[in-house]
């Protein structure tokens, strides 16, 4: 009876290892840029032609930084949740338009609203690789200070809303 | 007989590095495309997490080696491009991660399981020693013995 105990020891804690492992995302990389300043850009804006957009611009805000583009299905699903937030108006949401082509984002915008207090354009996605976007739609959360406080990668669900975004930007607002 | 596998697997082997070469847009510096390989071979592709950065075909991965080639030809140093990925994907981007305290039971996993490993086996066979060891045998039991062994002889 006892020699089978080590086997069946080792089992469960393999069972346990990999139901864990199952639970995990293995998408949610922790970002390296959390804690660091805001990559500094200058991009246009995608609604005027002539103005562009750079993050010190928010100097002294907390704002919600959201990389999307028209082609991206997962931005589609996240947009709803976020053109109801930014009716709220609790804190503005900067949009990156990411590898994009212009008339497809306006296209875009205007049939399924526009959370954005702007968007800037990133037609190459240089701006993408200094902010590490690897799957559209990421959000950042930055500070007053202009530093990355969060990232979130994939689409904001009302969970991680409510639980994460919000009350670090609360907090953050303080 | 054997050659001709031998054959048949090299034309397999360099067949796929020559399908590989054709995705990969030819730069026109061969020395800079040499270069880009060897390092996005260290690189991990995050759109496809299981494949490097220099086989993906992800449009993300496309971009970051023609970054890679940019900050070759800038003359940036193999250890500097690293640090620019890094910088921004973090240590998962590295096929190797780099030995800190959070790596340090993903380096050191291995050598415990095999000290385990090691630990069991020697359990094992000393218990396996200590049950074969002959029985020691009483005064009574040689003597039949003795007794039995000289009644085969012929």
């Amino acid at each position: 009876m006892k020699r089978f105990l080590i086997p069946l020891g080792v089992f469960v804690v393999l069972v346990v290892f990999l139901a864990v492992g199952l639970t995990l995302n293995p998408r949610d990389v922790p970002s390296p840029l959390k804690d660091k300043p805001a990559p500094a850009f200058k991009l246009p804006q995608l609604a005027a032609a002539g103005t562009s957009f750079s993050p010190a611009d928010m100097k002294g805000r907390v704002w919600l930084f959201n990389v999307w583009a028209s082609w991206c299905v997962s931005c589609r699903q996240e947009h709803p949740l976020l053109v109801a937030f930014a009716k709220e108006g609790k804190v503005p949401v900067v949009g990156l338009n990411y590898k994009d082509q212009e008339t497809d984002a306006k296209g875009w915008l205007a049939q399924f609203g526009d959370p954005y207090v702007l968007s800037a354009v990133d037609a190459d996605g240089r701006v993408g690789i200094d902010y590490g976007v690897y799957g559209v739609p990421e959000t950042y959360v930055i500070d007053k200070a202009g530093m990355i406080r969060m990232k979130h990668t994939g689409p904001i669900t009302p969970e991680s809303l409510q639980k994460q975004i919000l009350p670090l930007v609360a907090e953050l607002s303080k | 007989m054997k050659l001709s596998k031998l054959l048949i697997c090299c034309t397999l082997i360099f067949s796929g590095a020559a399908m590989a070469k054709e995705a990969a847009p030819m730069a026109a510096d061969v020395a800079i495309e040499k270069r880009m390989v060897a390092i996005s071979e260290e690189l991990r592709c995050l759109v496809c997490q299981n494949e490097s950065l220099s086989g993906s075909h992800a449009e993300l991965a496309q971009d970051l080696r023609r970054e890679i080639r940019k900050m070759i030809a800038e003359g940036k140093t193999d250890k500097e491009i690293l640090d620019f990925m890094v910088d921004r994907y973090g240590d998962f981007v590295r096929y190797r991660p780099p030995m800190k305290p959070t790596t340090w039971l993903l380096w050191g996993g291995p050598f415990l399981f095999l000290a385990g490993g090691l630990a069991a086996l020697i359990a094992f066979l000393r218990r396996r020693a200590k049950d074969n060891a002959a029985p020691a045998l009483s005064d009574e039991e040689r003597r039949r013995a003795a007794t039995l062994l000289d009644q085969t002889k012929p």
